[in-house]
């Protein structure tokens, strides 16, 4: 009569119920974004592929990529790979054994987080107004 | 013959009988990134949205298409190793062989798209 209560016991906290610390979130984003942006390169390829096709093509594959869309995709490309550089930054310092601290990690988060917005901001920058 | 023990044969490989390989490799491509990338990025956001003899003029240019080579070999080759762990972590049985065969062929499809593009671009001028 070991496991009358089975079923019926409390549960370690889970996903849905716990306080997400933000690294959590910067993990998950590590993959989510390290797959969009695999997927945002292999437009590109296929935009220079046009490019190097014929200029009837380069114009088609053009349209597409400076159309409200294609901006749009473009743009969460820069923001998926300036995530995933300033947080694959962090990744390889951890490999060195360093700043594993409860505090520093939230730190390195943050200030990576403020860097992903300058270097996005930059690249739009580049993109529109240079 | 080698004049190996068992031990000494096993130490450091672990089940995938590749150690520490792929983590290495994958750190390698990482760190070519956070050169490649910015230098790819920059010129790509530039040029996007030029004309098309804009656009070809610039890329036929040994520098950037020095860049744009490394860039999609190396990026390509980060993005099937870095799916690969992910394709292990939430994926079993036939399905994760399934997925990391397809991951490693497109990749290597999108980066052979990608350089051969960039090398007719750059020596047709």
């Amino acid at each position: 009569m070991a496991d009358v209560e089975q079923g019926n016991r409390p549960l370690s906290p889970h996903l849905q119920i716990y306080k997400w610390p933000i690294n959590m979130g910067m993990s998950i984003f590590h993959r989510v974004t390290g797959v969009a942006i695999g997927v945002v390169i292999a437009f590109v390829a296929l935009w220079f592929f046009a490019l190097a096709w014929s200029p009837e093509a380069f114009a088609k594959a053009n349209w597409l990529m400076t159309s409200w869309l294609g901006w749009l995709v473009l743009f969460g490309g820069a923001v998926s790979l300036w995530f995933h550089f300033v947080n694959g930054l962090r990744h390889l310092v951890w490999d060195t054994g360093s700043s594993f601290g409860q505090k520093r990690v939230r730190r390195t988060a943050l200030i990576g987080l403020v860097f992903m917005v300058i270097l996005t901001l930059v690249t739009i920058w580049v993109a529109v107004a240079v | 013959m080698r004049y190996m023990t068992d031990r000494k044969r096993a130490t450091g490989l672990g089940s995938a009988r590749s150690g520490v390989q792929h983590f290495w490799e994958q750190r390698v491509s990482a760190i070519a990134l956070v050169v490649l990338a910015p230098l790819f990025i920059f010129p790509l956001a530039y040029n996007m949205g030029d004309s098309y003899e804009a656009v070809h003029a610039a890329y036929a240019h040994p520098v950037n298409a020095t860049i744009a080579v490394a860039f999609f070999v190396t990026a390509f080759l980060h993005f099937f190793q870095g799916l690969q762990v992910v394709i292990e972590d939430y994926v079993h049985g036939r399905w994760e062989i399934v997925l990391i065969i397809t991951t490693r062929l497109l990749s290597a499809l999108f980066a052979l798209i990608g350089v051969f593009a960039i090398l007719k671009i750059a020596f047709t001028g």
